[in-house]
């Protein structure tokens, strides 16, 4: 009789413990955030273009967290997906063009003079990369601009052309195919 | 990584010749002898100069020169502040035709910003003033000198000499290096020839500004001509040692020649200083002693020409910006020799084919090759890896090339960097050994590229996002901020309101007016609520019922009449019933 009470005993002071200390766990390494979501995040291109459906790149962060297609973001197009498939532990996909295709980078460019000062452009901006003023001449700070074709449509007199970006010798990526010659087979002296 | 030999065991190794060695490493033939043989030759002006602003690695500086401009030899085009920037000078007197795009001496051949100068023929230079007397000078204004001469490293890469120059830390080996590994350049070799004493001017110069505890001055000893020379030229001088290096490729590349001489390792993410060396090609010693002594900006390099489609090749003394063009005529370029147009700017290892003719000498030109059909074999096909690993055998760098391949062509790049992809100095010597002729450095290349882009793209959109989210924040703001003030508005109404005891009693007056008005209306409907009184409200209120409610009126008076009547006749039958009655009475009592 007194043997099973020991037991009990001892079993129910083993589970106060360890109850104590998983309690005190909880909020001593309390996670503010869902991290996956951060990483997911950072993983985006941040565009914040909205082609995938949400508005920006962070809703759509915690979309694919809650187990939304990861094949719905074209400006980050195959690398962003390979990674993102890497991180969430599935088979990668090709993109899903419904939600658009993979282009070059592109960034907005305003024709200057076309321009009446709407200031419609600058709301639609999700990173603040145009600057104006109401009845004043806008133009869009190329460095910044994420290239999400968000201000084209707002334009009520269409002076926004998405322009692709100039490829110089510093971005260049030793694709030939782009300039017929300029390699050399490595293998050259024999 | 071993220990690093210190100081002592260096001097000790060298003294007695037994040098290190690097690992791999390719013996390519050489063929130095085709433009080795004959003295460095000055040429004729070309008709138009196309100096490309920016020739460094680092900034480029602002264009100061308008078209249509006169400019002198000699006269800076650009500057800037930034101390990045190397200005570039212009290399002989004429006018600027334009300030637009031109071809650049790069594998894209993609259009660079670049300075046309039609030349004059005159050749008039500024006036220059040098500081023969440098050890009298503050280290900074030579160092500033230096910069503003346009000095950047002529040996390959292009890094601004003012700021490897301009070092703090210690430094116990400075390292001349005049190795030209490439097997047809021989450019260092002929100016080690010939200028050794100039060369020497400037390694003075280097050791005045960086008080080395040694120079070296190492040499291939495939150059035994340039050995003695350079050997004579710094013979009075103790703290001097020419040394001989052993033939290999590539013993020129920096990491390399240290590891030959001393031993040490460059780290991974590190520079030559962090181990005590410092390292000048032979070209740029001659530079900077015009730069300093004569005040003389560089303007001009030698340049090999070889080549068997060549019939004169050569090495020549070229002024930045003269067209490729200009320096294969001068060569006697023949075209029949070649199936096709192919001409290569650097050595046949590390160069690239030239995308056209008007590409400019740069500052890092050292070599336009221009190969008879069948003297470099042709783009092979490539075939498949076979696992041979003589790629691993041959990398200077002790890399496995084979795993950087696959990992690479599959665009798995974060493996690639497990495989430190970006150690590889892009020697070629993998590419060299390979039996498939798999051309290896292209996509290691294709993958640095890609990698670096990849990253400024990571870059970008941490940019964009903080952006995005400071455009949240602010916007949310804003909304708090309106309906902030839509509150604050609101309660100040109301404040005013309390306040002001008047309105108050106004208020409460016009209520209590109003609450009267109201019950003395309810109190006159209540004592109003018979048929005439109504009526009459009714005939008040609406002239055109007028006529009914006479009518009505009529109706009553009628009924008041007839009620009247009625009345009359009953109160005269009650009593006509009443005197019958006593009457029958009477007659009863009569009757008993």
């Amino acid at each position: 009789m007194s043997l099973t009470f020991i037991a009990l005993l001892v079993v129910a002071t083993i589970a106060l413990i360890f109850g104590a200390g998983l309690g005190y766990a909880a909020i001593k390494f309390k996670v503010e955030s869902d991290p996956l979501v951060e990483q997911i995040d950072n993983i985006l291109p941040q565009t914040q273009c909205g082609q995938c459906g949400h508005p920006g790149c962070r809703p759509y962060a915690e979309a694919i967290a809650n187990g939304e297609d990861i094949n719905k973001c074209p400006p980050g197009g195959e690398v962003t997906i390979k990674q993102l498939a890497e991180l969430m532990g599935v088979e990668a996909k090709p993109l899903d063009s419904a939600h658009g295709v993979e282009d070059i980078k592109k960034v907005a460019y305003i024709r200057e003079d076309e321009c009446i000062g709407c200031t419609k452009c600058i709301q639609a901006c999700p990173v603040d990369a145009i600057v104006g003023a109401a009845k004043q001449m806008h133009t869009v700070i190329i460095g910044e601009c994420t290239g999400c074709d968000l201000c084209v449509d707002p334009c009520p007199v269409d002076c926004i052309d998405m322009v692709p970006l100039n490829q110089g010798t510093d971005n260049w990526k030793w694709d030939f195919k782009q300039t017929q010659v300029g390699d050399i087979s490595v293998r050259q002296v024999s | 990584m071993s220990e690093f030999a210190d100081y002592d065991l260096v001097m000790e190794h060298l003294a007695s010749k037994e040098l290190w060695d690097f690992p791999g490493g390719v013996h390519p033939t050489q063929f130095k002898t085709l433009s080795n043989t004959t003295p460095i030759s000055q040429i004729s002006l070309p008709d138009k100069l196309y100096i490309p602003i920016k020739q460094h690695i680092g900034i480029d500086g602002e264009v100061i020169v308008n078209k249509g401009d006169r400019v002198l030899k000699g006269q800076a085009l650009t500057k800037s502040e930034n101390t990045f920037a190397v200005p570039v000078h212009a290399s002989t007197s004429g006018i600027v035709e334009s300030i637009s795009k031109h071809v650049s001496a790069h594998p894209s051949g993609l259009p660079e910003l670049t300075i046309c100068i039609a030349v004059d023929g005159k050749d008039e230079s500024i006036d220059t003033s040098g500081i023969p007397d440098y050890a009298s000078v503050a280290k900074v204004d030579l160092i500033g000198a230096i910069c503003n001469a346009g000095v950047s490293g002529l040996g390959g890469a292009g890094f601004p000499t003012h700021i490897k120059t301009n070092n703090v830390k210690p430094v116990e080996f400075l390292i001349i290096n005049g190795i030209e590994c490439e097997p047809y350049i021989s450019a260092d070799d002929r100016l080690m020839r010939e200028h050794a004493w100039q060369i020497r001017q400037g390694i003075d110069i280097l050791y005045h500004i960086l008080e080395p505890k040694q120079v070296i001055i190492a040499i291939e000893d495939n150059k035994p001509e340039a050995f003695e020379t350079m050997s004579l030229a710094c013979q009075q001088h103790s703290d001097y040692q020419v040394v001989s290096v052993p033939t290999k490729y590539p013993a020129g590349g920096e990491k390399q020649l240290i590891q030959v001489l001393t031993s040490r390792e460059v780290p991974s993410d590190g520079l030559p200083i962090d181990i005590g060396c410092m390292m000048y090609n032979v070209g740029t010693c001659y530079a900077i002693a015009d730069a300093i002594i004569e005040g003389k900006p560089l303007l001009e390099r030698v340049v090999t020409l070889t080549g068997q489609a060549l019939k004169q090749p050569k090495n020549v003394w070229a002024r930045i910006g003269t067209p490729i063009k200009h320096l294969l005529d001068m060569a006697e370029f023949d075209v029949e020799k070649q199936h096709y147009p192919r001409i290569i700017m650097g050595g046949p290892m590390m160069g690239f084919t030239l995308t056209s003719a008007q590409i400019p000498v740069v500052k890092t030109t050292n070599c336009i090759l221009a190969p008879a059909a069948k003297e470099l074999p042709e783009v092979g096909d490539e075939r498949g890896c076979i696992r041979c690993s003589a790629c691993a055998d041959a990398c200077p760098v002790s890399l496995l090339p084979q795993q950087m391949f696959w990992y690479s062509k599959a665009k798995e790049y974060e493996t690639a960097q497990d495989y430190n992809l970006f150690d590889c100095i892009e020697c070629g010597a993998c590419a060299y050994v390979c039996p498939s002729e798999i051309p290896l450095v292209h996509y290691y290349r294709q993958a640095k590229s890609d990698i670096r882009q990849q990253q400024a793209e990571k870059e970008q959109a941490e940019k964009a996002r903080i952006r995005f989210e400071a455009r949240k924040a602010r916007l949310e703001k804003e909304k708090q901020e309106r309906e902030e003030k839509h509150r604050k508005a609101a309660e100040a109404r109301k404040q005013s309101v309390n306040k002001d005891g008047g309105a108050q009693a106004k208020i409460a007056a016009a209520l209590a007016r109003a609450k009267a008005k109201k019950a003395a209306q309810a109190s006159a409907e209540q004592a109003n609520n018979t048929p005439d009184a109504i009526d009459k409200k009714e005939v008040e209120n609406s002239p055109t019922q007028q006529s009914e409610n006479s009518a009505d009126d009529k109706k009553a008076k009628v009924a008041a009449a007839i009620a009247r009547a009625k009345a009359k006749k009953e109160a005269k039958m009650q009593a006509e019933r009443k005197e019958n009655e006593s009457k029958q009475t009477k007659d009863e009592t009569s009757d008993e």
